[in-house]
């Protein structure tokens, strides 16, 4: 009997999927993909989560159902940051999540705007690597985080 | 205050991405793309060696060039080389370049791995956490094959810095899912459950992932992380919200390592040790407590970060369902949710409310908010929170409120979201099904959702009205008369028409007594509606006619009439003329007797699952959709599992004699049965009368006895039971046993001495395999058809042979042969076929067949007769293949990978690639591997243009299960073909079959 309990938990959770930032235009800003996935049905998913995202509104949940999975997003200015993770994954969690992130770059970038994401891609890619990891949370403290990002930036 | 300016580091990329950027077209932008890869091309090619600083940058903007979606051919090896750099900067862009554009195949897999390993073994902990992030980001099997070794080393060293743990958990993690058979357990285990009690929460937060992924997989291996997940736990709840400093997020301490502790303790079932499990009680408990609290903060992060974690603590609640006091503080809390402004809040209420529902201590407590829950169907805007709503209804309805919810849902049905609508239908049907204590109240239901929503009525949910009422006498006199009344409607929906025809066919003699619905009016009644109707229906109401004429035998005349006519006789749809002519036919020659026998009430259904909840099922994937008082006893016989005494209650309970629940409690197949099977209930054969016997009605007055012999043989069902399908009718005509050949008894070919050898036809065998009807052999006299059905490891094929000629064939006989050593795989049994064929007839004989073991090849039909004096010897191969014997198998995007790696041993795998012969068409190709016998998996694979399949071969010794995919490349006009399954014979042949129908 506590197998079939154990059992019924197994394949729970497998973690974020991917993180997308996008604009309204539906340019992307940055992709991070924690599963194999080809060219093409990257290309597709970007689009779709667009689709999707785009058409709610204010009053709408920040969760949405998308394929086997949902998307944990948030708006910010002309921004929106996804998070695809499965159905049974924790919403609020993922949802702070984005905002722990998005606190942290605007630290880094000292009020970051979509600019600073385009011209600096290459470090939101170690910002990334630095909070979120193989799919998981890796650190949600703002001050460690930010603390080895300036000790980065003074590498050479 | 740490800040980076625009693009500092690198002028010339800042540079490129503003030229960029002002570009006014897309062909600018490519003009200067092209630009730009020449000059970085001419740089990596000349003959002056870069320096450090410009191969970064120059590795950067290609990077950048490659992420505005534009192809890169060159410039790997440049990135290798950075890898080798000592400067961070240098470096951390070569592992960028290598993490997002290097696939695993790469030629330079060996130059990487080799970088990676000088890092991690550099002791520079911002160079090994680039190796480690690589290794977490790329996570191929090269790479874990290199390092699944040398990673949890790192981890559980002594001197290794606590970031470097955080990253190693986590490629580690990586590696374990990815490539879980090259992760060795070890004696790192033990020393990774200690991690949980580090000082750095970071590498404790990193940690619980690692250990709650491992622990899934092995729980017995990680049981002591309870311990010591629970006394972490407490640790953090009852901390002041100060004292964990930079891992206290708006006022609330650590939520994200709280929310993944919890979900750590939710892989296991409660503690047994009952200090620890009062300790988890007291943390849950607080963690309630302070959800009661006024909020520290106005901010919605606060509320957020609090709730993130009250939510995974009601998920752990839930799951351990064994404390009625905090299931129903659970409730009441989310009770207080359901009417939050927060539309977040609202919706995570419902859905977990929904799980509360299902525990036999909450489910009154879900039930208290009932009103609240019809609210939100009414008034919420977003969507997918009614939808959350009418899970829970579906969810929170039992016999107490059953009239109320249904009365609901049908009122939300009328203007419901296209989208939820049909799962709306399955959901009230079912309700409306198990909660019925006055049948008339169901049938009432039924039909309205037909008015309501007549579209989105699967044929399951009409089949299953009509099941029902067959099986209930009490019933079947009000659902004539309601269906009459409904039927009066001017505009009905054709499945209305549907359940009228049958059920006025079966009963319509109940209401006939009432000169307002007499024979005649409801003769004329139905036939009104007979030339809206599309084939099917019509063929339904042919049936329903011919019941009439038994029934009622003052109508008989004007329905031979109607039968007569053109319109009929002559009609352009073959099914639609066999009937009439049959029917016709039948009603002029046969006697009262005959006609009664034959066109008997239908005997009542063997009670089975449901077929709307196994539509259910499908729709949601299996697992999800329990039936919501089934669940409530299995959980309840889950928690209490371990004494025998209370486990017998609940069986008790379940099997308690009941009045309705014993004629209707859907009965669950037996465990080694994929469930998608009792969606075989669904073929239309048991429930449109007549049609396999008008089929197959020979015109002769013998018809009587065909009829008796395999009405209760038409419900496809009772091929299950090998009872049924090896009993010999018992109104065989004796005389023909006699001049039979007994398959069974003698397997060696029948031909006679001297016969000629025949060639064996097969032109149309690869035609069959992924269909069961359809004409298998013609020449100039005989033409051979076949229709067959199988079930489990059973098979029944009727055989037509068809004189088209005008004259007879004499000393007809026609026997299978399973050559060499088929005959102990598959057996196959003819019944006797007539040894005349009149010309212009046909002869039917019925082929059972078992399957005993997988096999390859095919059993010959040999068909010997005199035509004209002349011996005439047709040998045909019987489209018998392995992939008949498949179930579907209906399973999720996990268990199907799951499963897909456990088949990975190099002989269970076969695969194929090969040229189309066919245009790509999906769609047919979606049909043909669902006639392959396999379940299609939708939203499986990542790539949606690929199609992956699931079955399970049943075969008398053993069931094989078998995963497929196939990956279309429409520019190359190929397909690649890989089949997976335990047996290689298996996986060859199905492989062989499959291939060619592309």
């Amino acid at each position: 009997k506590k197998n079939q309990n154990t059992a019924k938990y197994c394949d729970r959770s497998f973690g974020i999927r991917f993180i997308l930032i996008q604009n309204r235009a539906g340019k992307t800003r940055l992709a991070k993909w924690y599963m194999q996935f080809d060219d093409d049905e990257k290309q597709k998913l970007i689009e779709e989560v667009h689709a999707v995202v785009t058409v709610r509104d204010a009053k709408h949940t920040n969760f949405v159902e998308f394929r086997n999975f949902k998307i944990i997003y948030r708006r910010y200015a002309g921004l929106y940051f996804c998070i695809c993770v499965d159905v049974t994954d924790n919403n609020l969690a993922y949802l702070e999540g984005i905002h722990n992130f998005v606190e942290v770059l605007n630290e880094y970038f000292h009020n970051v705007c979509e600019l600073d994401l385009v011209f600096n891609f290459y470090k939101v890619y170690t910002v990334v690597d630095e909070m979120f990891l193989a799919g998981e949370i890796r650190e949600t403290s703002q001050t460690k985080v930010l603390k080895q990002l300036l000790m980065l930036q003074s590498l050479e | 205050m740490p800040a980076v300016s625009k693009g500092d580091g690198m002028r010339g990329l800042a540079v490129f991405i503003s030229d960029i950027r002002n570009c006014k077209s897309k062909e600018a932008e490519i003009k200067r793309i092209n630009k730009e890869l020449a000059n970085i091309r001419s740089k990596f090619k000349g003959d002056k060696a870069l320096d450090g600083y410009s191969k970064k940058k120059y590795v950067c903007k290609l990077l950048f060039i490659f992420l505005l979606g534009h192809d890169i051919d060159f410039g790997h090896m440049e990135a290798v080389n950075l890898l080798s750099s000592n400067k961070y900067t240098e470096k951390q862009i070569g592992y960028l370049f290598i993490s997002v554009l290097v696939n695993s195949n790469s030629d330079l897999i060996r130059l990487i791995n080799n970088a990676i390993k000088n890092d991690l073994s550099s002791r520079n902990p911002t160079f090994m956490n680039l190796a480690l992030h690589c290794i977490a980001n790329v996570g191929s099997r090269e790479m874990a094959e290199a390092f699944a070794a040398e990673v949890p080393r790192i981890l559980v060293a002594g001197d290794t810095m606590d970031s470097v743990k955080q990253s190693a958990a986590l490629c580690l993690l990586r590696l374990n899912r990815t490539s879980p058979d090259l992760v060795p357990m070890g004696e790192w285990t033990a020393r990774v459950v200690h991690l949980l009690n580090d000082q750095h929460l970071g590498v404790v937060t990193a940690a619980t992932s690692l250990i709650t992924t491992l622990a899934q997989k092995n729980p017995d291996d990680f049981k002591t992380s309870v311990s010591l997940a629970v006394a972490r736990l407490s640790r953090i709840v009852t901390s002041a919200s100060t004292d964990l400093q930079d891992y206290t997020y708006y006022f609330v301490a650590a939520p994200w390592l709280s929310v993944k502790l919890l979900r750590l303790l939710q892989c296991y079932p409660p503690p047994e040790d009952a200090a620890i499990r009062g300790r988890l009680t007291e943390c849950l408990e607080t963690i309630l407590n302070k959800a009661q609290e006024p909020p520290k903060s106005k901010k919605v992060q606060h509320s957020n970060a609090k709730n993130a974690v009250l939510f995974e603590a009601i998920s752990l609640i839930i799951h351990h369902d064994s404390e009625p006091t905090l299931l129903v503080r659970a409730c009441n809390q989310l009770g207080q949710f359901l009417q939050h402004r927060e539309t977040n809040l609202r919706y995570l209420a419902l859905e977990s409310m929904c799980t509360l529902a299902s525990s036999e201590f909450s489910h009154e407590a879900v039930k208290t908010h009932i009103e609240t829950v019809i609210n939100a169907l009414k008034t919420e805007r977003d969507v997918s929170v009614r939808q959350r709503a009418v899970d829970l209804l579906y969810a929170m309805c039992d016999r107490s409120n059953a009239k109320q919810i249904v009365a609901e849902m049908l009122s939300y049905l009328e203007t419901a979201d296209y989208s939820i609508r049909e799962e709306i239908v399955l959901k009230v049907a079912i309700l409306a099904e198990k909660y019925a204590v006055d049948y008339t109240w169901y049938v009432d239901t039924i039909l309205n959702l037909i008015r309501i929503a007549g579209d989105y009525v699967s044929e399951e949910v009409w089949y299953r009205v009509i099941q029902i009422v067959i099986n209930r006498d009490d019933v079947q006199g009000y659902a004539a008369k309601t269906v009459f009344e409904a039927l009066q409607a001017p505009a009905c929906h054709e499945n209305l028409v549907k359940v009228g025809g049958y059920i006025l066919g079966e009963f319509g003699n109940l209401i006939a007594g009432d000169p307002r619905s007499s024979p005649l009016i409801q003769f004329n009644l139905l036939h009104s509606k007979f030339h809206l109707c599309s084939v099917p229906t019509r063929a339904l109401l042919l049936s329903a006619y011919i019941k009439f004429i038994n029934l009622f035998p003052e109508v008989k005349g004007t329905i031979q009439e109607v039968l007569r006519s053109d319109s009929q006789l002559r009609n352009a749809d073959v099914e639609l003329q066999q009937r009439a002519v049959e029917y016709l036919r039948l009603s002029c020659i046969a006697s009262t007797d005959i006609l009664a026998t034959v066109l008997e009430e239908m005997p009542p259904f063997p009670e089975r699952e449901s077929s709307i909840l196994a539509k259910l099922k499908k729709k949601k994937g299996p697992g999800t959709v329990p039936d919501p008082e089934d669940n409530r006893k299995e959980r309840c016989a889950n928690i209490n599992g371990a004494t025998n005494h209370s486990s017998t209650t609940a069986n008790a309970k379940a099997s308690a004699p009941s009045f309705i629940g014993d004629l209707l409690a859907p009965v669950l197949p037996p465990i080694n049965r994929p469930r998608p099977v009792s969606s075989l209930s669904l073929l239309p054969t048991p429930l449109t009368p007549l049609s396999l016997q008008a089929y197959a009605m020979p015109l002769s007055p013998s018809a009587g006895s065909h009829f008796q012999v395999s009405s209760p043989a038409s419900d496809l069902l009772s091929l299950g039971s090998a009872s049924t399908l090896n009993s010999t009718p018992p109104s065989a005509p004796k005389a023909s046993a006699s001049l039979l050949v007994d398959v069974f008894s003698d397997n060696s070919p029948t031909a006679p001495i001297g016969a000629p050898a025949v060639v064996v036809a097969d032109e149309n065998f690869s035609r069959f395999v992924c269909k069961n009807n359809g004409v298998l052999f013609e020449n100039q006299l005989l033409q051979i058809g076949l229709k067959s059905e199988y079930r489990q490891n059973l098979g029944r094929m009727y055989v037509f042979y068809g004189n088209k000629t005008s004259t007879q064939f004499h000393n007809f006989t026609a026997s299978v042969v399973c050559q060499d050593g088929l005959n102990s795989q598959l057996n196959v049994h003819a019944k006797p076929a007539d040894p005349m064929v009149e010309g212009g007839a046909q002869l039917q004989q019925t082929l059972n067949i078992e399957c005993l073991s997988d096999f390859v090849e095919a059993p010959v039909l040999n068909i010997q007769f005199r035509y004209g004096g002349i011996l005439q010897n047709i040998s045909v191969k019987l489209p018998v293949t392995l992939n008949k014997f498949f179930q579907p198998t209906e399973m999720g995007s996990q268990d199907f990978f799951q499963r897909w790696k456990q088949l990975g041993a190099p002989q269970q795998e076969v695969q194929k690639i090969f040229k189309a012969m066919y245009s790509m068409d999906s769609e047919v190709t979606k049909a043909k591997i669902i006639g392959f016998g396999v379940a299609l998996l939708d939203g499986v694979d990542p790539n949606p243009s690929n199609f992956v399949g699931a079955g399970v071969i049943h075969t008398k010794t053993s069931q094989v299960g078998c995963l497929i995919r196939l990956e279309p490349n429409a520019q190359a006009q190929m397909y690649r073909l890989t089949l997976r399954t335990s047996r290689d014979t298996v996986s060859q042949r199905l492989c062989d079959l499959l291939s060619d129908q592309f």
